[in-house]
């Protein structure tokens, strides 16, 4: 069976589409030999994430296994995970206030 | 496993067996280019620099021409001079025979003008290339390999697929001991401090954190808010969220391996292991730079396809955009296929298998399409 989304690392909280999927569809996952499947709260486009799990306002969201950004709003798994409900913590805010080197 | 390649003075091995021709100012592009053209065997560099540079940049494009020249890739080097470039060509030379590798310098206002230096030129590199020729393939351990990633053109399957396949791939040669090289400084925007984690010192840390603020502050003197543009109107609509998510994209073709030690454009790595090199983005100025680290294999990560190879080093193009390995099979050598059930680390292992392959005389096709005379030197600038 083909792959519908990709979890890039066993620590991710999101996985990303890899094909346009529609709300209420079950969607398989693997990584690292662990199964799970998640069912899909909004339709996702190819390239957008969705949660694995629910995920609390203010908690990270992680990809690669790293820290992408906090969620501003509680998220449901299967929702959609984008700029609506993430925000980056590297953007130039935190930047400036870091100390000069 | 190992691989055949080509045992070189100083110690090092090469993949490939070339002549080098390397002019060392524009002005003398066209004279080193028709030294090439009527000799088999030799690779021009073809490029737009060595004169009117500042200080810091006339020392950087020395250092890319000797580096460059050092890549074990090359056999013998042919310099093409005009004369009144500010370039220290005998010094390169010098840097190039201590390493005990063959090298001629010829300076078109001394010979007299073009049709003498392409003549001597000539003669010179015919028997370089008789020499070069006898230099037989030899069994090395993997071990003796440098790996180096660059992506471009990319898109949402490049920080999905290609980037991560390509950097599982350096994971494997990394943990044998070998040496791996990644580069594209403006990519690392957002994900430096994660960058900066891997490093094998607080020291290297913070240099890698320095190195991306130098170059923002670059764009920031012009008015260019790099970071605060990031991700871009089009990357949302892709999916990307945020600056760390588009960055560590990017850099997942370094793989994960702890960070040795970081060096400057057109620097060579004292330390094996993984290195970074500063550099632009731009693709073919960052092939330069990742030959002149020493590269003899370079993956070529691309979403939306590109035909682009480097002189020196067989160019391995990757990507995991189906609809793009079909239109452009011509010039893509690996597809990376996210539908299967393998994970990444499986297909990097198969990436790295075809490396193998590459490095010990596999052609790719940049290669066979000879898609790699023309790279050029990024410079910090201004210009004189």
């Amino acid at each position: 069976m083909e792959r519908k989304a990709i979890v890039l690392n066993s620590k991710d909280n999101v996985a990303t589409a890899l094909a346009e999927l529609s709300a209420g569809e079950s969607i398989a996952l693997e990584v690292d030999k662990n199964k799970s499947s998640v069912k899909l709260v909004n339709p996702i486009q190819f390239g957008h994430k969705f949660s694995l799990v629910d995920i609390k306002a203010g908690a990270t969201i992680l990809k690669y296994g790293e820290v992408i950004g906090e969620a501003t709003k509680d998220i449901k798994a299967g929702e959609h995970v984008h700029v609506h409900n993430v925000a980056s913590t590297r953007g130039r805010g935190d930047v400036t206030k870091e100390p000069a080197k | 496993m190992s691989f055949w390649g080509y045992p070189r003075p100083d110690g090092s091995v090469g993949t490939r067996n070339y002549v080098a021709v390397i002019p060392t100012v524009v002005c003398a592009a066209a004279t080193a280019r028709q030294i090439s053209d009527n000799v088999k065997g030799t690779v021009p560099f073809l490029h737009h620099q060595g004169c009117a540079l500042a200080p810091y940049d006339l020392e950087l494009v020395n250092r890319t021409f000797t580096n460059l020249a050092l890549n074990p890739n090359i056999a013998a080097v042919v310099l093409v001079s005009l004369g009144c470039e500010p370039i220290d060509i005998d010094g390169i030379a010098e840097r190039i025979a201590q390493s005990g590798k063959p090298v001629e310098k010829l300076v078109i206002q001394q010979v007299g003008g073009t049709i003498a230096t392409v003549e001597k030129g000539v003669r010179i590199a015919r028997q370089m290339v008789s020499e070069a020729s006898e230099v037989k393939r030899e069994q090395f351990d993997e071990s003796r390999l440098m790996f180096g990633s660059e992506c471009g053109g990319s898109d949402t399957t490049s920080g999905l697929g290609s980037n991560p396949a390509i950097g599982a791939a350096f994971d494997i040669l990394v943990k044998k001991g070998g040496s791996a090289v990644f580069s594209e400084t403006t990519e690392f925007i957002g994900a430096e401090h994660l960058l900066a984690q891997r490093a094998v010192t607080p020291q290297v840390g913070k240099q890698i954190v320095g190195m991306v603020r130098r170059y923002e502050e670059r764009f920031l003197e012009k008015g260019v808010d790099m970071r605060g543009t990031n991700p871009t109107k089009g990357n949302i609509e892709g999916g990307l969220t945020s600056i760390e998510e588009k960055s560590l994209g990017a850099i997942s073709k370094g793989g994960s391996q702890p960070i040795q030690e970081i060096y400057e454009y057109g620097e060579r790595p004292k330390k094996g292991g993984l290195s970074i090199v500063d550099g632009p983005g731009y693709d073919a100025p960052s092939l330069t730079a990742l030959a002149a680290a020493g590269s003899t294999v370079i993956f070529f990560s691309t979403g939306r396809g590109t035909p682009l190879g480097s002189p020196f080093v067989p160019v391995i193009k990757v990507t995991a955009n189906g609809l793009t390995y079909e239109k452009m099979k011509d010039n893509i050598d690996f597809y990376v296929d996210l539908a299967r059930k393998d994970n990444i680390n499986e297909i990097g292992k198969t990436l790295y298998e075809e490396a193998l392959k590459v490095a010990s005389g596999k052609q790719t096709k940049a290669e066979i399409l000879d898609q790699s005379s023309y790279n050029g030197i990024f410079i910090v600038g201004p210009l004189a």
